[in-house]
């Protein structure tokens, strides 16, 4: 499965038309994550807390929005784009990419929620694919 | 067994006591069938589904995704016991209707996003929480007798 080009323009038109909600997606999503999945927190015992909302949550959900903006930028070529992040996760922050399928399913209703009209079936398909194009990207260089 | 906290119950019962069936059901369905192309499978009688419009305007489509959402009210009436209630559905979907029980996960994912769209920001976390632990049982239960 790879993006069309229709698909790419539906990406960056939505993702360039929802931009000054970024933080506020980012935190959401990552907070849905924490709430919904609780195994996820396991990633982050060093966190002072990982309550909705808080400080932590918020500064890692605008981090993550940011490199899923990168991504955005990148869609031609995800892989080679997103080469360091893959090694950021594959050695680093060694991340199960099953997680990435539980936060794409968090953003996912965070901007159906908050763009319920923008957020078309079609869309909703452009934005999916991107995402899971983007877990392959990230898990590149897990093995 | 599935133990459900207070607030989970009421949250369950509140979303399907204002839910618009007739809204919710129709999108949901349509949603899956143009996000997972491949669901389409199943409809092959129900004419055209050649492109997104034509799936969201399709009244087959629409008729049956009003049928799938009731069939959840069992579910969320005896929520104690979804797998018993669910067990001659299972067969059929099984049996009669060959339906990969992967898509039953597909479709639950679908018709979270819808009910998030409907609902704005009461869909909280903790309520999301609520509803995708409830759909992932009924979604277990769809698949339980399949062999």
């Amino acid at each position: 499965m790879s993006l069309t080009e229709k698909e790419k323009t539906v990406v960056r038109d939505f993702f360039g038309k929802i931009v000054a909600r970024s933080d506020d997606i980012g935190t959401e999503s990552l907070t849905r994550l924490l709430v919904v999945y609780p195994q996820t927190k396991s990633y982050f015992d060093h966190w002072k807390e990982t309550t909705p909302y808080s400080a932590p949550v918020r500064k890692h959900g605008i981090n993550v929005m940011g490199g899923i903006y990168e991504a955005v930028g990148k869609l031609d070529d995800l892989k080679g784009g997103l080469l360091t992040l893959s090694e950021l996760h594959a050695f680093m922050l060694r991340v199960d990419p099953v997680n990435f399928k539980l936060f794409t399913n968090c953003i996912l209703v965070v901007l159906s929620m908050l763009f319920p009209d923008d957020f078309t079936p079609q869309v909703h398909l452009a934005v999916d694919k991107f995402m899971a194009l983007l877990a392959l990207a990230l898990a590149e260089k897990y093995r | 067994m599935v133990e459900w906290s207070d607030f989970e119950r009421s949250t369950i019962q509140n979303i399907f006591a204002n839910m618009d069936y007739d809204v919710v059901g129709p999108k949901a369905l349509a949603r899956c069938l143009v996000v997972y192309p491949w669901t389409q499978r199943y409809f092959g009688n129900f004419g055209n589904l050649y492109n997104a419009a034509a799936i969201m305007g399709n009244p087959m489509v629409a008729n049956h995704g009003k049928v799938v959402l009731h069939g959840l009210d069992r579910a969320v009436k005896n929520m104690d016991n979804i797998k018993a209630t669910y067990a001659e559905l299972s067969v059929l979907h099984s049996e009669k209707l060959h339906v990969d029980p992967d898509n039953f996960r597909l479709l639950a994912d679908c018709l979270s996003i819808v009910v998030a769209a409907q609902m704005g920001t009461a869909f909280t976390a903790d309520v999301q929480a609520a509803f995708q632990k409830f759909l992932a049982v009924v979604v277990s239960s769809l698949g339980r007798q399949y062999h």
